[in-house]
């Protein structure tokens, strides 16, 4: 118990403190636009659920560092996602790749649309042909 | 009229899934490396850095990579187990200084004891991102062919020893 | 000795919760009015008993009693007394004393205004909050004691986290619970119904303003706890889709469509096996809520330290309450069935929309919070669902909604002819257009589709919503005016609408720049010069900080200075993070210090967050709406009750 508790001390979550990155921001403001995009997607994995972007634990500022330089050098995101994924697996990216496992995930929001409009559909043409004569209460 | 079931049913589903996740430590995060090759490295070593320690050093033996540093509380913790180790076992040990101070963590391994055949030296942490290194100490095996075979994450004890890696030599031939 | 007497009241207040749920059920079953009058009397006292508990927890606090393990883990000799008071709620086992504290006073609130419901559905109510009380006081008891003494007590204790050494944290809890413990009183109120078997018109108007004040409660506890996040974590964010956030958002999104499907119960007897199930799924989902947080299941910076040991106490509580509330629901919710229909665009149909729109909305929330969860226990490893996901997902159905709502404010029961509608709105409709181009053209210099979409409908709403009240207000006098009722909704409504003001603006036209300062060194972002003057050291009660001061200019004039800190708490040892905030109705500046670089030289970050003052006025507009419509008069006026008929409640009037 002493030893999680030594291991959870080292590894305790900085606390939700800015992140300020100083490295030099791209001369593109393109390049710029999708570096800040990929690091506010990138989960600090050593804290309490962050993202590198705005850690200020210093496994943060490494991964912004490769993640810069990786864009320096022309990789594109599916690289960057590729080598993140590689070291420290998917839970290091707060979008979920589309895979066997997560495509239920993309593609729920679409199916459960659908199943809303059937229900929907169900219960108005059951309700369409009833009667609306009955009295009720003031003004709802 | 079964549809008024389906709320009961679709609950009943849930809760053996919140039962085993309740057993389960959400802040462990397993290796993608298991079954992979070990990254190659070459870094300056610590004790000298004209020299180079990296994975040619331990090439074609079963080794084990202990990341460490001394901001690290839970690596002072399980130093005594590892010089006790660095003389029983037959399975080198090689360190990987992580993110650390030159001077302090030579003076470290000054006073405390080095239970390591050598340490790599990795300033910008380069290299721990490789092993997908997120809180120091990690101890990796990697057997003979080059695959990491075991990750451990907190510091390591005789208990957690003999209970995952011993076995897991054993099976894979450990060291002669 | 006040810790073991406190205890000792929490164990009273046990065995009076134990006969406040068993005695008062049996009685309504068998119509025994003397176990039955038990249901009030034993509510009253388990809430002295309780309130009584938590003063001794909170004189411990106040006194620095460090021989309670619970004061000496969370509180300091040099801690504002505030903050020592507020401590008494700021981990584990007082806030659950809170959330204990807080079903009892309800449940003392629904004996006292409950004078006009049949007696054997009013001990029901009371009983099955007494059976919750049991179970919660248990909890605590068993598991979770705040009273637990430490020996030898230490000199001094760990200090409340510096997170929590906050105004608006402090206040955050509290009304947070009202919310969510509030939904217990809709819990009950449909558990009652189930077992009568009766579930009527009436039953619904009784319901409403309970919900409504347990839904206003939350509203705001969660826009507290958003518009905190924003100015104390220092990144200047309002919502993560943190696993602990949803976790308050989920029964939020069912009770909105609790309040309104109880609208079509009360009016028509329609809904009333969706009114049941939402019921009984809003509270579901706040003690869902309770066990995601405490026990340790999810990652989060919001979870409490603990165990599964209470982990697996919770949830066998959680599944109890479940499993019976939903097995009442699939034997009796057959049984609902009305003969009454609808046309297309009347508002039933809308409420209807309105319902099933939220309810995917909830869904896929608490998809994506569980997903990670369920992915390991099948052992397919560990992936994370973020913003990314969550912000797509949410949109799907919401976007719908905010569209419809507009009209379903003004479609009419039964049904609805389109011209007449259409003509309702021809002006709304038309503001809201142009508003959509002139919004983000003219204000802020760029026009993208998503931002129309919301801009358009933002104003869309905020228009319909005003359309009542603006009507009635030129009314000639001796008309009949606007309900509370419906000015409530108006209001409410009109809340929405803000709300999607402001987080359509600051999320297309939010400005962030990092730099690297030193005094005398400036930033410019969005026509604003942020320069930052000196760098000193401050001292507090129970830390010492470092201070930028930082002049904010536009055009060259001085429009104000900012100071934000990075402070260090003496105990505990972190860095906190103070922003420094310049604030308008349209726009926050906001700066935050980050690392410190150099000897003279810290990264600094400078945000530019137009409307974000929206986001939570939106929110307590909404909020103030439900007032309005609680204190309608037909909730107010006596009614002669009968054990039959429905129309006897046309009486009111």
């Amino acid at each position: 118990m002493k030893i999680l508790v030594a291991f959870c001390l080292t590894v305790a979550a900085a606390l939700p403190a800015v992140a300020i990155d100083t490295g030099q921001a791209f001369e593109d403001p393109e390049l710029q636009a999708r570096y800040e995009k990929i690091i506010s997607e990138v989960r600090c994995l050593k804290c309490q659920n962050q993202t590198i972007k705005d850690s200020n634990a210093f496994l943060a500022g490494d991964l912004r560092r490769e993640i810069r330089n990786m864009i320096a050098e022309g990789k594109s995101d599916a690289e960057i996602a590729d080598f993140l994924v590689a070291r420290y697996g998917e839970f290091a990216l707060y979008r979920p790749r589309v895979t066997g496992k997560t495509l239920f995930l993309w593609i729920a929001p679409g199916i459960f649309l659908l199943g809303g409009a059937i229900v929907l559909w169900r219960i108005l043409q059951r309700r369409m042909t009833m009667p609306i004569d009955d009295e009720s209460p003031e003004e709802a | 009229m079964t549809r008024f079931i389906l709320p009961l049913i679709a609950f009943a589903v849930l809760i053996p899934v919140l039962m085993i996740g309740l057993t389960r430590n959400p802040n462990e995060l397993p290796s993608p490396l298991l079954q992979k090759p070990a990254p190659i490295f070459e870094l300056p070593s610590l004790t000298d850095p004209a020299q180079t320690v990296g994975s040619a050093s331990y090439a074609k033996q079963m080794v084990l990579i202990n990341v460490w540093a001394t901001w690290c509380p839970g690596c002072r913790q399980e130093h005594g187990f590892l010089l006790e180790l660095a003389e029983e076992s037959a399975v080198p040990i090689f360190g990987l200084n992580w993110r650390d101070n030159r001077p302090d963590a030579l003076r470290w391994l000054q006073t405390l004891g080095d239970p390591y055949v050598a340490s790599a030296y990795d300033e910008d942490g380069r290299v721990g991102i490789d092993w997908g290194v997120y809180g120091a100490p990690e101890t990796f095996l990697v057997d003979a062919d080059g695959i990491v075979i075991h990750k451990h994450i907190a510091p390591l004890t005789r208990e957690i020893w003999e209970r995952d890696f011993v076995p897991l030599i054993n099976e894979h031939g450990g060291n002669k | 000795m006040i810790p073991e007497i406190g205890h000792f009241a929490l164990i009273l207040a046990l065995s009076l919760a134990l006969c406040q749920g068993i005695l008062p059920l049996i009685g309504a079953q068998r119509n025994d009015a003397a176990m039955m009058a038990v249901a009030r009397t034993a509510a009253t006292g388990q809430f002295v008993f309780v309130a009584f508990a938590f003063a001794c927890l909170t004189w411990a606090f106040v006194q620095s009693d460090f021989s309670v393990a619970y004061v000496a883990s969370h509180s300091q000799l040099a801690l504002p007394t505030v903050y020592k008071i507020s401590a008494v709620w700021g981990a584990h086992e007082g806030s659950l004393l809170l959330w204990v504290l807080i079903l009892s006073a309800w449940t003392v609130a629904v004996g006292k205004f409950s004078h006009d419901l049949p007696e054997s559905f009013s001990a029901r109510v009371i009983g099955v909050l007494g059976l919750l009380s049991t179970g919660f006081l248990l909890f605590t008891l068993l598991t979770s004691n705040p009273f637990v003494r430490l020996s030898p007590a230490p000199p001094d204790g760990a200090d409340l986290n510096p997170l929590l050494q906050d105004p608006g944290l402090a206040i955050h809890p509290p009304i947070l619970y009202a919310g969510y413990v509030g939904f217990s009183v809709a819990f009950a109120f449909a558990i009652a119904a189930m077992l009568s078997g009766n579930l009527d018109q009436k039953w619904a108007r009784w319901t409403r303003p309970w919900t409504t004040a347990a839904w206003m409660f939350l509203t705001v506890g969660i826009a507290l706890g958003s518009w905190w996040a924003y100015y104390e974590l220092g990144w200047g964010g309002w919502w993560f889709w943190d696993p602990v956030e949803n976790a308050s958002f989920m029964p939020w999104l069912i009770g909105t469509a609790l309040i309104h499907s109880l609208a079509v119960t009360e009016k028509r007897g329609l809904f009333k096996s969706w009114t049941l199930l939402l019921a009984i799924t809003a509270f579901s989902l706040s003690l869902l809520g309770t066990f995601l947080v405490r026990s340790g299941i999810l990652v989060s910076v919001h979870a409490f330290a603990t165990d599964p040991t209470r982990g697996f106490f919770i949830l066998a509580f959680l599944g109890v309450v479940i499993l019976g509330a939903l097995a009442l629901y699939a034997w009796r919710a057959p049984d609902l069935d009305s003969p009454a229909g609808f046309r297309p665009l009347s508002r039933e149909t809308f409420l209807l929309l309105n319902n099933v729109l939220l309810v995917i909305a909830t869904a896929l929330v608490f998809m994506g919070t569980l997903a990670p969860l369920v992915v390991e226990v099948m052992n397919a490893g560990k992936i994370s669902v973020g913003p990314p996901w969550f912000e797509l997902a949410f949109a799907i159905p919401t976007i719908p909604l905010v569209l419809l709502m507009a009209v379903g404010m003004h479609s009419a029961w039964r049904a609805q002819d389109y011209r007449q509608l259409a003509g309702r709105l021809r002006v709304p409709a038309l503001l809201a257009v142009v508003a959509g181009v002139a919004i983000p053209t003219v204000f802020y210099g760029r026009f993208g589709l998503l931002v129309s979409v919301g801009a358009v409908a933002a104003v869309w709403i905020i228009g319909a919503a005003l359309v009542d009240p603006i009507r009635s207000w030129r009314r000639a006098a001796g008309a009949t005016g606007l309900s509370r009722s419906m000015l409530g909704m108006s209001v409410a409504h009109l809340g929405v609408g803000l709300f999607t003001l402001g987080v359509t603006v600051v999320s297309a036209f939010n400005i962030e720049s990092d730099q690297a300062l030193q005094p005398g060194n400036s930033v410019e972002i969005a026509g604003y010069q942020f320069e930052l003057r000196e760098l000193r050291d401050v001292e507090g009660p129970n830390y010492s900080a470092i201070e930028g001061v930082i002049e904010i200019r536009k055009n060259g004039e001085i429009i104000g200075q900012v100071r934000p800190q990075k402070r260090q708490y003496l105990v505990q040892q972190n860095w906190m993070t103070e922003a420094g905030i310049l604030a308008l109705w349209n726009r926050d500046l906001f700066v935050a210090l980050g690392d410190q670089l150099g000897n003279d030289t810290w990264s600094v970050r400078v945000q530019y967050k137009p409307m974000i003052r929206f986001i939570w006025l939106g929110a307590l507009v909404m909020a103030l709406g439900g007032l309005i419509a609680i204190t309608d008069r037909r909730y107010r006026v006596r009614q002669r009750v009968t054990e039959t008929s429905a129309t006897e409640a046309l009486e009111s009037a």
